[in-house]
């Protein structure tokens, strides 16, 4: 249908990509379990109000019952209660690390990728130095180092969590980094870039409204395996004291407590793994969706 | 090109330098102690871990320590393990083959899973294929490989009986039997690192591919009538391989030092554990070689992965 | 249980109304350890019972490869430089000492002819010198004989600061000397009732003097022998490699005949102690696994499955449980230290507070639930198997009466439900090492303490951090900037309760004056108790100087300077035609020598 100029309104990109992002069921279903992962660990304490840590050595490693929904642990622990508390951290580590890994790699791999010589070999040098870094000694040595001072200005539980996101983050950017910037050394000489360029295009609108928007596939899927890993990673921290304090029940520690009892009290590990994978399962596909939404060949 | 890698190689030895400096920074100043344990011993005088520091030169200022390290290492002397008495070259030669066995089989066997599997899903979106490795590639990485592994080990080993799940490296068996008894406690580690591994690079692979096919040079490809396996390889693959490549290249210095957890559990003396143990033991100069050594390898793989992104798109220029 | 009322059960032991093991029993039961209890009667006069062995094996060899799993795998293999009990247990394969400590706390001779006391002459009745007659036909693992001039020159090599061997405690202020090259002498400097502590057990295995002797003093971490062991074992040196494996062949000229059964042994390390059970018990890979800290309930499910191929071995030791309390103040800086010994904690200061908390453990849940078998309640801080003892007013764990003496010494619930008295709030922060069972146990206290208005954090600590003695670092258990904190000493056993004892001495206290090197973390000081303990260091009569080590534990249990919680004892695992003995006196290898399979 031919346009009338200055006639109808086309849809804007944002709305486009809405649509894009609605036609991928599994994308909008995943939208949906998320979203309720989210409001259940929200709002579940308040609703079901069995405390996380009542020691009860009568009722240990019980299946799930009405009682108890999702069992209980070899304390006697009621999982649900302590799935529900522990969600919120775990979710919340697992999307703050990833925001921060991104946002940083992205950063530093656009701003390498586009500039060139010394700019871009000291960037890369930084990348290259941080991936040589010993995750552990350097993970005690930040620990130690800002513990207490954080635990002084945020209280203790908001002091570890930064901590946690921070070191988390930290260690996973420069992957971001290194595809932001393969990705920018490959399209900035495409032509559809000379095109933009040759029409006087500043470097700034190039990057944010041509280059970027076509580099978002790899940056996707690397967010989404971030956050896996980043809920992952907090349950290795957890496993070497460095993480939070061990009566805290994310589901990497639940599942790291789980692990010695699988033979027999599978429920135990079934719920925090299905837990993490749920919500891994979920952001992929959100991020699967995304990415068709955001990629204007996906054809209509 | 050829300046080009010259002058990468020149950036590479102060790059390298610089590197060790902030690591031998880092290690000074963490916390904890070589000769720990002997604090909680009631029938170790103080003096004795107080000597043992001064002797190690523990105590002297870091600068310093870290320019006999560095004389040393220039020496080729890898420096003496404060906790096994013994050269850091000659532990490390001793965990090497281990690792490049089981830990070097992971990653081919992660590359080998993903490039087809990766490729073939993005190929026929969406379908039940692509559907259930998608769903597999999920299961694979939103698991520990702590877990995973144990999982093996009850399934396999308790459950079936059928492989050992404590990895020695003296089977004193010798010709085809020796094999096959390798084979049998190599193939849950590698397995679980390689299905982990293969998980996270088939979705790249995917991804990836997934971008270029939808381009127009190869729906021209495909125009002109040529066979769908030709667009792919050789069409599809250079372009889509170049996040790909930055994958393999940033996880192979990872063998040294990367499957940390997986050597705890299979018992794999490989040069992850030997860094975990150094580490919880603050054997200060073996973290340093290990990590020096793994600082190397990433350098010198990132200078191989930006050598194959200008074979992979000529039109990345060296500048 | 005084003095006389030692005396009393000795003599009537000698007339036969109280049986040898009754006796051990009751002295263990005191707070004591089995060694004493044997010393006590060889001073005595009653010799001691020589362990019956049922080693059936009739010849040496032919029993294949004995598998060991050791989930903390040796990192050397001089016995002199041992950090830790896994390097002694890989020593232990190639060396001896001239004793070693059997279960039931005798000495049993292995290196020596025989064990020296007061009737042969052996032990000075002035307590100032023990002659050691040693076994004929010894033979290093190279062929040249064993003699006196090795044990004078492992005295030498030991007590030389510049060696820094972890051993060099037990041979310290003594001379050894060489009488004829079959007899050694030992001088004390001062009256020594602890003369066990030399050439016996886990640190006092003998190496060769020919291949050590140009590495005494600075050189000595040079020595090939360090890394390829010459000893005097039933096993001869394979191969090793450090935190992974050491293998040893069976030694054909081995001076007990007809020993050992085993043709090779293999002592893997690395892993968990949890996979070590399974590999054992579930799937036999291996015929036995050592220091399993498993949770009991996980080891019971582990041997009561129908095919079963192995068991939990279980044996007393000394290793006690215990939660330390803070005397000094870790929240102030005074000169810049915190827990400095010029303070003192403003909680924990109170009694009444300290007494709360001894009520608020709940060890019987903690020993039936979490450690199973494998540890049993105790009050006293040297062992105390409850069940032995008739009427110790043992341990209490009662939530009221702690709110009640918290209530009468003034410390009202405020509106969140945490007491407080002026201003000060019953705020704790207990910390521990990385490990389930503290992690469980640290739960279990938190919710009583809950219960009873004092508000717990919980820290844990990586365990080479916690252990640790760096001076930079404030997680250390000894410059314990917390309240409370929790670990078992006693590990690797020690037979005598004199270096146990020494951490409540006032000169010993952890400051940054001598770099927090001091073994006493919690800061007690008392005058009665340094007064006891410097007698107890010299006197000779052992009665006397048990019945002052009783007096000792009561001074600390009463004072709640630290509360036990559980005696922990020593658990590996073996396969069920595995025959082999442990100690929790000595490493588990004491005995290798008569170990063999069932067929």
């Amino acid at each position: 249908m031919p346009q009338a100029i200055g006639g109808v309104a086309r849809p804007s990109p944002a709305a486009e990509t809405w649509q894009r992002f609605r036609r991928h069921k599994l994308a909008v279903a995943s939208t949906a379990v998320l979203a309720l992962m989210l409001v259940a660990v929200a709002f579940g304490p308040l609703l079901w109000r069995l405390p996380i840590n009542d020691i009860d050595f009568g009722a240990h490693l019980e299946g799930p019952s009405w009682s108890h929904p999702f069992g209980t642990d070899d304390l006697g622990q009621d999982l649900l209660a302590r799935m529900l508390y522990g969600g919120r951290i775990s979710l919340a580590v697992g999307l703050a690390a990833m925001l921060m890994a991104i946002v940083v790699g992205t950063t530093i791999g656009a701003i390498a990728g586009m500039s060139h010589g010394s700019v871009d070999a000291a960037l890369m040098w930084l990348t290259d130095l941080f991936l040589s870094l010993p995750p552990l000694p350097l993970l005690l040595l930040i620990i130690y180092l800002f513990r207490e001072s954080l635990k002084g200005l945020v209280g203790a539980e908001l002091g570890t969590f930064i901590l946690i996101v921070a070191v988390i983050g930290g260690f996973r950017w420069m992957q971001v980094a290194r595809l932001v910037r393969a990705q920018f050394l490959s399209l900035r000489e495409k032509e559809f870039v000379e095109a933009a360029r040759a029409l006087g295009m500043s470097s700034l609108r190039l990057v944010t409204r041509h280059i970027l928007p076509n580099s978002l596939g790899p940056i996707i899927v690397a967010g989404t395996i971030d956050v896996a890993a980043a809920i992952i990673a907090e349950s290795t921290l957890s496993f070497l004291g460095l993480g939070f304090p061990p009566d805290i029940p994310t589901w990497g520690r639940i599942l790291f407590d789980a692990k010695d009892h699988l033979d027999i009290a599978p429920h135990w590990a079934l719920f925090a793994g299905g837990a993490i994978f749920l919500a891994v399962l979920s952001i992929n596909f959100i991020g699967d969706g995304l990415r068709d939404a955001l990629d204007p060949r996906t054809s209509s | 090109m050829g300046r080009y890698l010259l002058r990468r190689s020149l950036i590479a030895l102060p790059s390298l330098l610089g590197i060790s400096i902030v690591l031998f920074a880092v290690l000074a100043l963490a916390p904890g102690d070589p000769f720990g344990e002997l604090a909680s011993n009631p029938n170790v005088p103080p003096e004795v871990a107080a000597a043992l520091r001064t002797k190690f030169g523990l105590d002297d200022p870091i600068m310093l320590r870290y320019l006999r390290w560095l004389s040393a290492m220039l020496h080729g002397d890898w420096g003496f393990s404060f906790v096994s008495r013994m050269d850091v070259d000659t532990l490390i030669l001793q965990r090497l083959p281990a690792t490049l066995l089981v830990i070097g089989s992971s990653q081919v066997l992660a590359l080998l899973i993903a490039l087809p599997v990766g490729v073939y899903s993005a190929v026929r979106p969406y379908s039940i294929f692509d559907q259930l490795a998608n769903l597999l590639a999920f299961i694979g990485f939103s698991l520990p490989t702590f877990f995973t592994g144990l999982l093996f080990i009850l399934l396999f080993s308790i459950y079936l009986d059928w492989l050992p799940f404590v990895y020695r490296t003296d089977l004193g068996v010798t010709g085809w039997h020796w094999y096959w008894e390798q084979f049998k406690q190599a193939v849950m580690p590698v397995a679980v690192l390689g299905l982990l591994q293969a998980a996270s690079w088939t979705r790249y692979v995917r991804s990836a591919v997934l971008e270029v096919i939808r381009l127009d040079y190869v729906t021209t490809a495909r125009a002109k009538g040529l066979p769908e396996r030709m667009v792919v390889i050789k069409h599809v693959l250079r372009n889509a391989l170049i996040p790909v490549v930055t994958l393999v290249a940033l996880q192979m210095p990872a063998l040294f030092g990367g499957a940390i957890v997986t050597e705890q559990i299979f018992r794999i003396p490989g040069i992850g554990s030997l860094l975990i143990s150094s580490i919880l033991a603050n054997d200060t100069p073996v973290i340093m070689a290990v990590t020096f050594v793994f600082a190397c390898l990433v350098i010198l793989f990132n200078l191989t992965a930006d050598i194959l992104y200008g074979w992979l798109d000529p039109r990345i220029a060296y500048r | 249980m005084n003095e006389q009322g030692l005396r009393d059960l000795i003599v009537g032991v000698k007339a036969g109304q109280v049986s040898r093991r009754a006796f051990v029993q009751k002295i263990v039961g005191l707070g004591l350890t089995a060694p004493l209890a044997t010393q006590l009667l060889a001073h005595a006069g009653l010799a001691q019972t020589s362990p019956s062995t049922d080693y059936k094996p009739t010849k040496a060899g032919g029993g294949g490869t004995l598998k060991t799993l050791f989930w903390q795998g040796a990192t050397l293999l001089n016995p002199h430089f041992a950090v830790g009990a896994k390097d002694q247990e890989g020593a232990r394969i190639f060396y001896e000492p001239l004793a070693a400590w059997d279960p039931d706390g005798n000495m049993v001779p292995v290196l020596a002819a025989e064990i020296p006391d007061i009737e042969n002459g052996g032990v000075g009745a002035d307590g100032m010198s023990v002659t050691w007659k040693l076994k004929k036909g010894v033979e290093w693992h190279d062929g040249r004989p064993f003699t006196a001039d090795d044990v004078v020159f492992n005295w030498e090599y030991a007590s030389d600061p510049a060696t820094a061997a972890t051993t060099i405690g037990d041979y310290q202020d003594a001379k050894v000397e060489k009488v004829d090259p079959l007899t050694v002498r030992v001088r004390f400097e001062k009256p020594t009732p602890f003369w066990t502590r030399m050439f016996l057990g886990s640190f006092g295995m003998i190496v060769p003097k020919h291949l050590f002797e140009n590495y005494k003093g600075a050189g000595s971490r040079d020595a090939p022998g360090n890394l390829k062991p010459v000893g005097t074992g039933p096993y001869r040196f394979v191969e090793f490699k450090p935190g992974d494996i050491v293998r040893g062949e069976r030694n054909p000229a081995y001076h007990v005949p007809n020993r050992p059964y085993f043709d090779a042994i293999e002592m893997k390390g690395g892993g968990d102690a949890v996979s070590a059970a399974r590999a054992v018990i579930q799937t036999g890979e291996y015929d036995f696994a050592w220091n399993m800290q498993v949770e009991d309930e996980i080891l019971i499910r582990l041997e009561k499955a129908g095919n079963a191929k192995g068991r939990a071995e279980i044996v007393q030791s000394r290793a006690i449980e215990h939660i330390q309390l803070n005397n000094a103040d870790p929240w102030t800086e005074v000169d810049g230290e915190r827990s400095s010994p010029k303070t003192t904690h403003p909680l924990l200061g109170d009694p009444a507070v300290r007494q709360a908390l001894s009520l608020l453990v709940d060890r019987a849940s903690v020993q039936a639930h979490i450690y199973g078998r494998t540890a049993i309640t105790t009050e006293n801080f040297l062992n105390n198997p409850e069940r032995f003892v008739s009427k110790n007013t043992a341990w209490e764990f009662n939530v009221d009466r702690a709110n009640q003496l918290l209530e009468e010494a003034g410390w009202k619930r405020g509106p969140d439900g945490v007491r407080g008295k002026e201003g000060k709030k019953l705020k704790l922060v207990y910390q521990t090492s990385i490990n389930a069972p503290r992690q469980k146990t640290q739960a279990v206290v938190k919710q009583a303490c809950q219960k009873a208005g004092i508000d717990v954090e919980l820290k844990s600590v990586t365990a080479s951090v916690y252990f640790s003695s760096d001076v930079a670092n404030p997680d250390t258990a000894r410059k314990f900037y917390a309240d409370i904190q929790m670990f078992t000493t006693g590990t690797p056993s020690v037979p005598d309760p004199e270096r146990f004892m020494k951490q409540f001495v006032s000169w010993e206290i952890a400051s940054k004056d001598n770099k927090w090197q001091g073994t006493n973390a919690t800061r007690w000081r008392n005058e009665e108790y340094d007064k006891a303990f410097l007698a107890a260091q010299s006197e000779l009569d052992p009665v006397k100087r048990a019945a002052l080590f009783i007096k000792m534990n009561d001074m600390v249990v009463n004072d709640v300077a630290v509360i036990p919680v559980v005696n922990r004892r020593w658990v590996a695992t073996m396969s069920n035609k595995l025959k082999a003995t442990l100690s929790g006196w000595d490493n588990d290898f004491w005995n290798l020598k008569d170990w063999y399979r069932e067929t």
